[in-house]
């Protein structure tokens, strides 16, 4: 059975059991959110999404509210402002403002809804926090200091991977994200997938591998699939100046069937050996045990007339070809082509056994 | 003169509250066996009639509560609110220490209503010796039978305040954070382990089998029409008799502080009484002719909340204590919400600051604008009602913070 | 995989893993049957010498002997079948060779698979009856359970398992190989396999050779090639005399590699196309530089048959080439012109010969992929295969019997050596090696040992120790846990300096697969004075 509603004057028809928060979405309001995030479990407690219901007494967080038949919603009253702004000013009051280095800088929530607003400083400003701790793993930068207790990393990393390596430790205006006893991520069951980051509404968790090398609001992204494993997860090569600076995640199904936006310690942080100073950049011919780097020209005239002339004295089948399963269908396709039509051999194989 | 009117306590002191033999020779166990010769519905329906209303604080009427439940689910709970958690209030220790039969009466009699055996007493951490006590009554009602089928088992808390509200109370029975759950979905549909429960505080449930046994009818002639029963107060402060009374509901502040509570300690002017808890509004000495039941409490932007009535005298500092209120809530807050998280904390701050003497016009209007912003988004209770004690003390006594400033 | 990969989240009732360590080696797989356990109630069955993560969420965890497979399998028909929890109108209308296969399977009550498995028969019976009772069963498996002598066996044993419960064709059932490598799956797809051209189509089946023939122009070999592992032993016997190796490290990867060392020693050339100058390339007379994933455009397919898009987000390294052009500027030299304007149009190509592969375009592929079969441009490609037929038409039961591992532990070498992954590194390390937090977390290989062993050996925590089998040695450092076999031993095979391949043979192979059984060496463990 559909409900029929009024958003900011115009009627619409949703499903019984819709919250507003996506009423009002359809009904073509910009409602900022914090906590909400649509794969995960509902915490309404940010309150940046609150509406106005005609008549009700309190404004009410709409990701957590289900609309009902003939309510009357206004989502950008004086009310619904003034709550809005008081929030972000709360947490501006305790956030550590290092927007010039932070990796967030350009697709922070908190930043857009502070330009939104005119948000510019916070009337509540006082006592900041300075939780910020070393945490000394390799992947995974967590700045506190930056937190705006939305619990997203917490329940990804519960509700996505299943870790359930960090939480909410104290109350209050204490509260923060930690794990266990407080430690270090190392010591947790935390196990460097990241997802904490891909929820991370603001700068507060991000990427040690990624750091410094381009803000990912500023970087092209180039949709891949993962060299890794064989899930066949896909993600987002960020690119700054021809080079490699980052992978990120993109959460839509019908960009990332498989993992939707979720990955593991290698995909999300083991892109870095495309950078290595150790790649190799041109063909190396040996000679008296050594290599030396040689041309194309050389190198190829070389590989084919050794081809040749093993084949000329022994036969095709004397040559086989290890092909892999790191190239792409279309490397080994022509490789088993290369094998097959151009040496004669079906000795082609790969390491699908290893 | 006004005078005790004894219900719930009739029998205090002259029975052993642990003893259910004890208890039946006072008519107790009637009124559970008046409830289960009827059907589920009829009894709820007389519940509904005999207009009692929440004694936790929020005053909604307990027959609708229950008729909430759906009856199809197996499985329901029955969860006492146990965790009396407001400063100044005692009276659910007292109810449970003279008369605990009756909450378990109370709380079989309601899962009756529902079709719950499963009931739990939440029971606040600072309470361990009645905890003692009331597995005992448990367990000797239900050994005489009395409890038939009915389970009861008593949870402790670990000094949360939060955890009165009967969301976090629910999340801790279940071992989590102390953290409220948004609403709805409302306990009576989706509360304990995710099935209907029915949460309801101790005195309510300590009402139920008075009412069986006597009628709707009796109980909905005492005191206010609209909030009828009597209320169990716990008086505190500057008074001269400090201590616990059970009043019908609608007499007169005026009458409980200076006819029960003899008056102002050593005579002197009252200057505020703050009644229902820590974030009940302070109430000037010009409104004390308002009786106390919810309704009219209410009509005065007050709480009758848990009963808790705080007398302060005249040479009371009003801005101290609402600074050491604001220290309270900036504690107690969960920290779950922004506006409550944040907003206690900042409160505390601009408290400290005026009580200090290094607080500006500036300030009260931040204050102002905070509280608002608590009281219409914050995600519960908690949030909603720290703000009171400020808004009502800038109302009434505004002269007392600008007389702090620079 | 039958199925696919999210299949195991949201419809499968009852996953059973053997020989996965699924969340560390395919880690988003593992996610989500974590997920179906947590928040639907999945039934989990884990069985593994390894006490590996799942097995904390498992309803039934069998830390089974390694190389007890099949027995393992028979005891869990065994009770199935005399239960009567077999699926009989699956049986009787979808599958043959029923008779032969349950006449096996008598030899095998619980009890005595227990015995055979060294675990209790009750779980096997607790297993089974999870397994054949739930209404979706999934079972997953890795290369713990292929990497043995009787690795085909063990395969078919899963199988059978499926079959006999009808868990195949429907959602959230079927037998899930879960892949190791991005593209081991499309390796297989395009023929770089001995005995398959593109699609598994047979070199040694005349139509299908033709069919290559008359597209490429050329006359085709139509015998069987060698297998990596054979090329390996044949270049050992000087057989084998020239060997090109593209993107992959026999230098680590494959057993013996003191063989592998003296195998390629041998050879006239070997000529290496590479990204990094591997432990294999080292070796090479030639080395051609190719690029990596982030460089190129292309398509991987997955374990769940989904092909997807792999796109060029930077340039060539240096002056390293793109992979497809240097096999056509080889090809071309070697008489036989190879030339493409681009990978799409090789794509192209493909899929005129590859039937599972013939309705793909890159425009199809853009968004989400499509898993194959996709037979025309039409076909939404195929989630789980064996809807209603299987591809031979019935479903064969294959009556096996359980045979030891071919390394016994002996007076000599006592214990179980098994290797795998971590989590931190892939395959030989090439790339997570240089990956600098990879590396960083865990820059080392150790030896897992079990605490009970270790205490009797006097083995501490953080104690270097060597591992010895009939092969070599190498020392690591000891790490010893609970969640292992009294008298098993494991080590990683990332790391070139501490290579485990050192330690396993590649005198033995399955006979049907040729896979190395890695899964099961005779080792000793030795303290270091």
């Amino acid at each position: 059975m559909d409900i029929k509603l009024t958003i900011d004057g115009k009627e619409i028809e949703v499903p019984q059991g819709t919250m507003l928060l996506e009423a009002c979405r359809k009904a073509g309001a910009d409602i900022p959110t914090f906590c909400y995030d649509p794969d995960l479990k509902l915490a309404g407690s940010c309150r940046m999404c609150v509406v106005q219901p005609k008549g009700w007494r309190n404004l009410v967080a709409s990701c957590v509210t289900p609309a009902q038949n003939g309510m009357v919603i206004e989502t950008e009253s004086s009310d619904v402002v003034e709550a809005r702004k008081v929030v972000l000013e709360l947490m501006l009051a305790r956030h550590k403002l290092t927007c010039h280095t932070c990796e967030k800088d350009g697709e922070c929530n908190l930043q857009d809804y502070c330009y939104r607003y005119g948000v510019t400083e916070s009337r509540f400003a006082g006592k900041v926090h300075n939780l910020f701790k070393d945490d000394s793993n390799p992947f995974i930068e967590r700045d506190y200091d930056k937190c705006v207790m939305c619990t997203r990393c917490v329940r990804a990393c519960e509700e996505i991977t299943g870790a359930r390596a960090i939480n909410v430790m104290d109350r209050g205006h204490h509260a923060h994200i930690a794990t266990a006893y407080d430690g270090s991520l190392e010591d947790s069951p935390c196990v460097f997938c990241g997802q904490c980051i891909m929820v991370c509404p603001v700068g507060a968790l991000s990427s040690k591998i990624a750091a410094g090398q381009g803000k990912p609001a500023q970087n092209d992204k180039v949709m891949t699939t993962c060299t890794y494993c064989g899930t066949g997860c896909t993600f987002e090569l960020n690119v700054k100046n021809d080079k490699i600076v980052g992978v990120t995640s993109n959460r839509d199904a019908e960009w990332s069937p498989v993992n939707k936006g979720a990955l593991c310690v290698k995909g999300r942080f083991g892109w870095d050996f495309v950078n290595s100073p150790e790649r190799l950049t041109t063909p190396l011919i040996k000679e008296n045990g050594e290599f030396r780097p040689a041309s194309w020209d050389e190198a190829l005239d070389l590989a084919a007339d050794k081809i040749k002339a093993v084949k000329e004295q022994y036969g095709p089948d004397s040559i086989s070809m290890f092909s892999s399963a790191r190239i792409t269908n279309e490397e080994n396709y022509l490789a088993q082509k290369l094998m097959r039509a151009a040496i004669g051999s079906n000795n082609v194989d790969h390491c699908a056994r290893l | 003169m006004t005078q005790e009117y004894r219900v719930l306590l009739e029998h205090a002191d002259k029975i052993n509250p642990e003893s259910a033999a004890d208890y039946i020779q006072v008519g107790g166990y009637k009124g559970l066996e008046k409830a289960r010769s009827m059907n589920p519905k009829d009894l709820t329906e007389e519940v509904k009639k005999s207009g009692l209303r929440g004694r936790g604080g929020a005053g909604f009427n307990a027959g609708m509560k229950w008729s909430f439940v759906p009856q199809y689910p197996e499985t329901k709970y029955v969860v006492c609110n146990f965790d009396e958690g407001e400063p100044g209030t005692y009276k659910d220790r007292i109810i449970c220490q003279k008369n605990a039969q009756a909450l378990l009466e109370g709380m079989a009699i309601c899962g009756h209503a529902i079709g719950s055996n499963n009931g739990y007493i939440y029971c606040r951490g600072e309470y361990p010796f009645v905890v003692e006590m009331l597995k005992k009554a448990i367990g000797n009602a239900k050994e005489s039978g009395a409890l038939g089928e009915f389970n009861i088992e008593v949870r402790m808390g670990a000094g949360a305040y939060v955890c009165g509200e009967e969301t976090a109370l629910i999340e801790s029975i279940e071992g989590h954070r102390g953290e409220p759950r948004f609403k709805p979905p409302f306990p009576g549909v989706e509360g304990l382990w995710r099935m209907p429960t029915v949460v309801n505080n101790v005195e309510t449930f300590a009402c139920l089998p008075y009412i069986m046994t006597n009628g709707a009818d009796w109980f909905a002639g005492i005191g206010a029409k609209s909030y009828p029963g009597t209320k169990v107060l716990t008086l505190t402060g500057d008074i001269e008799n400090p201590t616990y009374f059970e009043v019908p509901t609608d007499y007169l502040l005026r009458d409980v502080i200076y006819e029960l509570g003899g008056g102002v300690k050593g005579g002197k002017k009252l200057k505020a009484v703050q009644v229902g808890g820590t974030s009940g509004a302070f109430i000037p000495s010009q409104n004390l002719d308002t009786p106390i039941d919810f309704d009219s409490m209410g009509a005065i932007g007050a709480a009758l909340g848990s009963g808790a009535v705080f007398v302060m005298d005249e040479s009371r500092d009003i801005v101290d204590i609402i600074n050491r209120i604001a220290k309270f809530f900036e504690h107690e807050s969960c920290g779950q919400c922004t506006p409550c998280r944040e907003g206690t904390f900042r409160c505390k701050e601009i408290m400290e600051r005026i009580n200090t003497g290094r607080g500006s016009l500036k300030d009260i209007e931040n204050l102002k604008v905070l509280a608002r912003i608590m009281q219409k988004a914050s995600l519960c209770g908690l949030g909603q009602a720290a703000p009171i004690p400020i808004t009502s003390t800038l109302e009434h006594f505004e002269y007392e913070y600008l007389r702090k400033l620079v | 995989m039958t199925n696919s990969i999210n299949e195991l989240e949201n419809d499968a009732k009852c996953v059973f893993l053997i020989g996965t360590n699924t969340t560390e080696n395919h880690p988003v797989i593992g996610y989500k049957i974590r997920q179906n356990v947590l928040k639907n109630g999945a039934k989990l069955i884990v069985a593994d010498p390894r006490r590996i993560e799942l097995a904390e969420l498992a309803d039934v965890y069998l830390p089974f002997k390694p190389g007890t497979d099949v027995a393992l399998f028979n005891g869990m028909m065994n009770v199935i079948i005399s239960e009567g929890l077999a699926d009989r109108e699956f049986i009787e209308t979808r599958t043959e060779g029923y008779e032969a296969m349950a006449k096996v399977v008598e030899n095998y009550p619980p009890e005595a698979a227990a015995e055979i498995c060294g675990v209790d028969a009750a779980d096997i019976i607790k297993a089974a009856r999870l397994y054949a009772e739930s209404e979706a069963s999934s079972v997953c498996y890795a290369m713990g359970l292929t990497q043995h002598t009787t690795g085909t066996d063990n395969v078919k044993s899963c199988c059978n398992l499926a079959l006999l419960t009808g868990n195949l064709g429907k959602p959230g059932t079927g037998v899930n190989p879960l892949r190791g490598q991005n593209n081991v799956q499309g390796a297989c797809d395009m023929g770089a396999l001995p005995v398959v051209f593109t699609a598994y189509q047979a070199v040694t089946n005349d139509e299908a050779r033709e069919k290559f023939e008359k597209a490429w122009g050329v006359k085709l070999s139509g015998v069987n090639g060698l297998t990596l592992t054979k090329t390996i032993n044949k270049a050992y016997e000087g057989e084998v005399k020239g060997l090109i190796v593209i993107g992959e490290n026999p230098m680590v990867s494959d057993p013996d590699l003191h063989h592998v060392e003296e195998a390629l020693d041998k050879l006239d050339f070997l000529i290496v196309q590479d990204i990094f100058l591997t432990e294999t390339a080292q070796k090479a007379d030639i080395v051609l530089p190719g690029v990596s994933f982030v460089e190129k455009d292309g398509t991987f397919s997955n374990t769940e048959r989904r092909v997807q898009r792999v796109r060029k987000a930077v340039s060539n390294v240096g002056d390293s080439r793109q992979d497809w052009e240097i096999l056509c500027e080889l090809s071309t030299r070697l008489g036989y012109p190879m030339s493409y304007n681009s990978p799409e149009e090789i794509f192209e190509e493909i899929r005129t010969l590859t039937p599972s592969y013939a309705g793909m375009t890159y425009a199809r592929l853009e968004g989400k992929g499509l898993p194959w079969p996709c037979p025309n441009e039409d076909h939404p490609g195929t989630p789980f295969l064996h809807k209603e037929k299987f591809n031979r038409g019935l479903g064969l039961f294959h009556a096996i019997e359980y045979l030891e591992p071919a390394e016994l532990p002996d007076e000599e070498y006592p214990i179980i050596l098994t290797t795998g992954r971590s989590l931190y590194h892939y395959h030989t390390g090439t790339m997570t090696r240089k990956a600098k937090g990879l590396d960083e977390y865990m820059p080392e290989n150790v030896v897992q040992i079990n605490t009970e062993l270790a205490k009797d050996m006097n083995i501490i925590d953080g104690e270097v120790v060597r591992v010895a089998t009939r092969r070599g040695n190498i020392e690591l450092k000891a790490e010893v846990i609970d969640g292992i076999r009294e008298n098993v031993i494991f080590t990683y095979f990332h790391f070139a300096e501490a290579a485990a391949n050192v330690l396993t043979n590649a005198d033995v192979l399955d006979p049907v697969a040729g896979i190395p059984e890695y899964k099961v060496s005779a080792a000793r463990l030795e303290k270091i004075q």
